[in-house]
C-alpha cells in the first residue's frame, strides 16, 4: 500500500510538490537529534523559512507508520538545490526516518504552510532589531529565521534554551550568521522563565529588541506574548500539532486562537504553521 | 481509448473517481490540476455553524486511521457566498455534502445548497438524528426512508445517499433510501471504531471514540457495496480503503459504478490520479472498452468444483490432475 507510486508530472506552476528526494547526508547531531539534508532542486527553490515538509516515513516489519509526518526547513540551500531537517527521534515516524541511508529517497510534499514575515522598519531605513527564543526542536523550526533575517539587514540575537550544554545545536551557526547568540539550559539552572524575562529585558533596554519570535516551548510563548504585549512588539510563534493531509483539507490540525474577543479554531498545516504572536492560545 | 465515462443517474462524470467528503478541498489543486477528477466532493456542510471536536482529532491505527473532526463548518451561508463560488474556477462537477440533525432541518438544507454551480448534493445521513436518540439516520430504513422522502422533495438536484457501515442491515437501508427517492447511493462512511494509548492511558481520540478508515475498512465495505448493489436499481459509488486502481476495480466489479478515495489522499496527495490511470492501464489490458462494462461484473465464486472446499471435501477426497485443481496428493 505504501510501496511504488508513480509521482506525476507535476507542472511549475504547482506551489507544492511531491518528490523522491535523494537523502545527502545523514547523521546523529548529539544523543536526541538527527541531521538529514536531502537533494530536492524543485522544492528548495520554492521553499522559505519557517515553512515545512510532510514526510512519508519508510515503512519495514517493525515499524508502520501511516501517516506523514511534517518537519520544519531546518535550512535551505536554494542554489544547491539542498533541504536540511534537524529532527529528534520520539517515536514511530521518526525512529523509521532514522533508519533511511545515504543515496535512499525519501518521499517530501512540500513546501507547506506560511512562513516568518519580518517586521516592519522601526523608523525609516531603520530595521527593527529581533529576538528569537528557541527552545528544544524549536530550533530547527527558528533556524532558517536567522539567516532571512541577516540577509534583510536586521540585527539578530538568538536565545538558544535546551535541557543540558550537549543537547544545544546551531550555536555555531547561528554566530557565523552574524548574530549573536545566547545559550541557556536547564542543567545550568539559567533557563527558567525568571532568567530569560530578565533577559528579554535587558535586550530591550539595550534597543536590541524590536521583534520577537518563539517556536518550542509553550512557557517561552507565554512569555514572550508578555513581553511583547508589554513593549508594543511584532512578533510571530510557530506552531504544532498532529497532521494528516497537510494541506488544509481535513481540519484535523487545529489550536485555538484569539481573534477579538472570540476564540476561533486554525489550521497549522496551512493557516500557519507561524502565527501572530498576540493570537496564539498556547496549548 | 478506453472510454473512462461513468453515468451516475442523469449526471455523466468523465471518470468513476472522486475524492470520499472531507478529505478534499480546492487546497489539492496546489498539488495538481483536480478538473481531471471525476467530480469534486466538497466537506459536509451541516445546517448549524460548529467549531467541531477536541484535538486530538486523528489517530493511526494498524492499517488506517481514525477520525473524530467532527464537521466544523461556517454554516450554508458561508458555503451559498465563498465556497460555491470558489469551484467556480474548476470544471469538474461539484458534489455538496450535507447533514443536520432532525429531518425538517436537513431538507431545509437541501433546498438552501440546490443552487447553480453544485451538479449534485450528497446527503450524509449516517450522522446523528436528535429526534431518535442521536442514533444515525441510516442505522435503520424507516428514519432513512423518513428523511429521504424529505430530501427529494427539497430538490430537483440528484441526491446521492451517504450510508453508514454501522448499520446492522445495510441492504434494508440501502432499498429505504432507494424508495426515499435517492438517485445514488455512497457505501459508506466510517466504521465506528476507538483506540488508547496503554502508556498514558487515554483514548488516542479528544472525543474518544471516532471513524475507521483506509485500507483495514476494504474489505468489509467491499462486502456492503456488494450487498448493496444486489439490493438496488440506482448506482452505488463503493468507498472505503481504496489506495489504488486494484482496490477501485474490486468495488466496480462488485457493483459499484464509481468510486470515492479519501484517506489514500492524506498518504499520496495525488493518489487519485493513480487510481484514474491504474483503472484505464487495467482495462486496455484486459480489452474492456467502457470501464462502465465491468460494473458488477464479477464472475462466479468457486471453482467449478476443483476445489472444493465443501463439506462433502472432508469425506471425500477431490480427484488430483484437474485442471487449476490443487495437487491433493499426500494432503489426506
Ligand atoms: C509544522 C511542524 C514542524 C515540525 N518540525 C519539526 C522539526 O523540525 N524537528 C522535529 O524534531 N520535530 C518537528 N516537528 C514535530 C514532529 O512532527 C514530530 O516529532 C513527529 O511527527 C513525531 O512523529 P513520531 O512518529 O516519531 O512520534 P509518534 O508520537 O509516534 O507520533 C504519533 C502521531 O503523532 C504525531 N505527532 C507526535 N508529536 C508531534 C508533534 N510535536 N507535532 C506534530 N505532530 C506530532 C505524529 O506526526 C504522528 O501522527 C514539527 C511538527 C510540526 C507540526
Ligand atoms: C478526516 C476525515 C474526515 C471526514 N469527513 C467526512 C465528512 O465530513 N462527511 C462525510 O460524509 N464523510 C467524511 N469522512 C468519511 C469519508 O468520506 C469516507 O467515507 C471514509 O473515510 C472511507 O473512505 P477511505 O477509507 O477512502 O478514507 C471523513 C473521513 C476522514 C478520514
Ligand atoms: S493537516 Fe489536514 S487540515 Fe491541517
Amino acid at each position: 500500500m505504501q510501496a511504488v507510486h508513480a509521482v506525476p508530472p507535476q507542472p511549475d506552476s504547482l506551489p507544492v510538490l511531491e518528490e523522491r528526494a535523494e537523502i545527502l547526508r545523514h547523521e546523529a547531531v548529539n544523543g536526541e537529534y538527527r541531521l538529514m539534508q536531502v537533494a530536492a532542486p524543485d522544492q528548495a527553490q520554492r521553499a522559505r523559512a519557517g515553512q515545512f515538509f510532510h514526510l512519508l516515513c519508510p515503512q519495514d516489519d517493525a515499524l508502520k507508520p501511516f501517516f506523514r509526518r511534517p518537519m520544519s526547513i531546518y535550512a535551505i540551500d536554494a542554489q544547491g538545490g539542498r533541504i536540511s531537517f534537524l529532527y529528534k527521534v520520539t517515536g514511530t515516524g521518526t525512529k523509521a526516518l532514522a533508519k533511511l541511508g545515504i543515496g535512499e529517497r525519501l518521499d517530501m510534499l512540500g513546501p507547506l504552510g506560511i512562513g516568518f514575515s519580518l517586521p516592519p522598519d522601526e523608523a525609516p531605513g531603520r530595521k527593527t532589531p529581533i529576538v528569537i527564543l528557541a527552545r528544544g526542536v524549536g530550533l530547527a523550526t527558528l533556524a532558517p529565521l536567522v539567516g532571512l533575517a541577516r540577509g534583510a539587514g536586521h540585527d539578530v540575537t538568538a536565545i538558544l534554551s535546551a535541557r543540558s550544554p550537549d543537547l544545544l545545536m546551531s550555536v555555531e551557526e547561528t554566530r557565523a550568521a552574524g548574530a549573536q547568540a545566547i545559550t541557556i539550559t536547564d542543567s545550568q539552572g539559567n533557563s527558567d522563565t525568571g532568567h530569560v524575562a530578565a533577559l528579554l529585558d535587558d535586550l530591550h533596554a539595550k534597543g536590541r529588541m524590536g521583534a520577537l519570535y518563539t517556536c518550542g516551548s509553550n512557557r517561552l510563548l507565554k512569555l514572550a506574548q508578555e513581553h511583547a504585549a508589554r513593549h508594543g512588539l511584532f512578533g510571530e510563534v510557530a506552531m504544532e500539532q498532529q497532521m494528516a493531509c497537510g494541506l488544509g483539507m481535513c481540519f484535523c490540525c487545529v489550536r485555538a486562537f484569539r481573534e477579538g474577543d472570540a476564540t476561533v479554531h486554525r489550521r497549522v498545516c496551512c493557516e500557519g504553521p507561524v502565527f501572530p504572536l498576540e493570537e496564539a492560545l498556547g496549548w | 481509448m478506453v472510454d473512462l465515462t461513468v453515468d451516475i443517474g442523469s449526471l455523466r462524470l468523465a471518470n468513476p473517481v472522486m475524492p470520499a467528503s472531507g478529505t478534499f478541498a480546492h487546497e489539492l489543486a496546489q498539488v495538481f490540476d483536480v478538473d481531471r477528477l471525476g467530480a469534486l466532493v466538497i466537506k459536509t456542510v451541516t445546517a448549524d455553524k460548529r467549531i467541531g471536536n477536541p484535538t486530538p482529532r486523528v489517530a493511526e491505527v494498524p492499517g488506517g486511521m481514525l477520525n473524530s473532526i467532527g464537521i466544523p463548518c461556517k454554516g450554508p451561508e458561508h458555503f451559498l457566498a465563498e465556497t460555491v463560488p470558489l469551484y467556480r474556477a474548476f470544471n469538474a462537477p461539484l458534489v455538496a455534502s450535507i447533514s443536520a440533525n432532525t429531518p425538517d432541518e436537513f431538507a431545509k438544507l437541501c433546498e438552501m445548497v440546490s443552487v447553480p454551480g453544485v451538479s449534485a448534493i450528497e446527503v450524509n445521513i449516517s450522522c446523528p438524528n436528535i429526534e431518535d436518540d442521536g442514533r444515525a439516520f441510516a442505522m435503520r430504513p424507516e428514519p432513512t426512508l423518513a428523511v429521504m422522502r424529505k430530501l427529494r422533495a427539497a430538490s430537483d438536484l440528484p441526491l446521492w445517499a451517504k450510508l453508514t457501515p454501522n448499520a446492522g442491515e445495510i441492504q434494508e437501508v440501502a432499498q429505504a433510501a432507494e424508495a426515499g427517492g435517492a438517485d445514488a447511493l455512497v457505501v459508506a462512511n466510517t466504521i465506528l471504531a476507538m483506540s488508547i494509548d496503554i502508556t498514558t492511558r487515554k483514548p488516542s481520540l479528544g472525543k474518544v471514540m471516532g471513524g475507521l478508515s483506509g485500507p483495514a475498512v476494504k474489505p468489509i465495505i467491499l462486502r456492503m457495496a456488494y450487498q448493496c448493489a444486489r439490493s438496488v436499481t440506482i448506482p452505488v459509488i463503493g468507498c472505503g480503503g481504496i489506495m489504488n486502481a486494484e482496490d477501485a476495480i474490486e468495488y466496480m466489479l462488485a457493483g459499484c459504478s464509481a468510486v470515492q478515495v479519501g484517506t489514500a489522499t492524506f498518504i499520496h496527495p495525488s493518489a487519485m490520479l493513480d487510481v484514474i490511470a491504474g483503472i484505464e492501464a487495467w482495462c486496455a489490458q484486459n480489452g474492456v472498452a467502457r470501464v462502465s462494462d465491468i460494473v458488477g461484473d464479477l464472475a462466479e465464486a468457486g471453482d467449478e468444483g476443483a476445489r472444493n472446499w465443501g463439506a462433502d471435501m472432508v469425506t471425500e477426497k477431490p480427484k488430483a490432475g484437474k485442471a487449476g485443481a490443487i495437487n491433493w496428493e499426500g494432503v489426506a
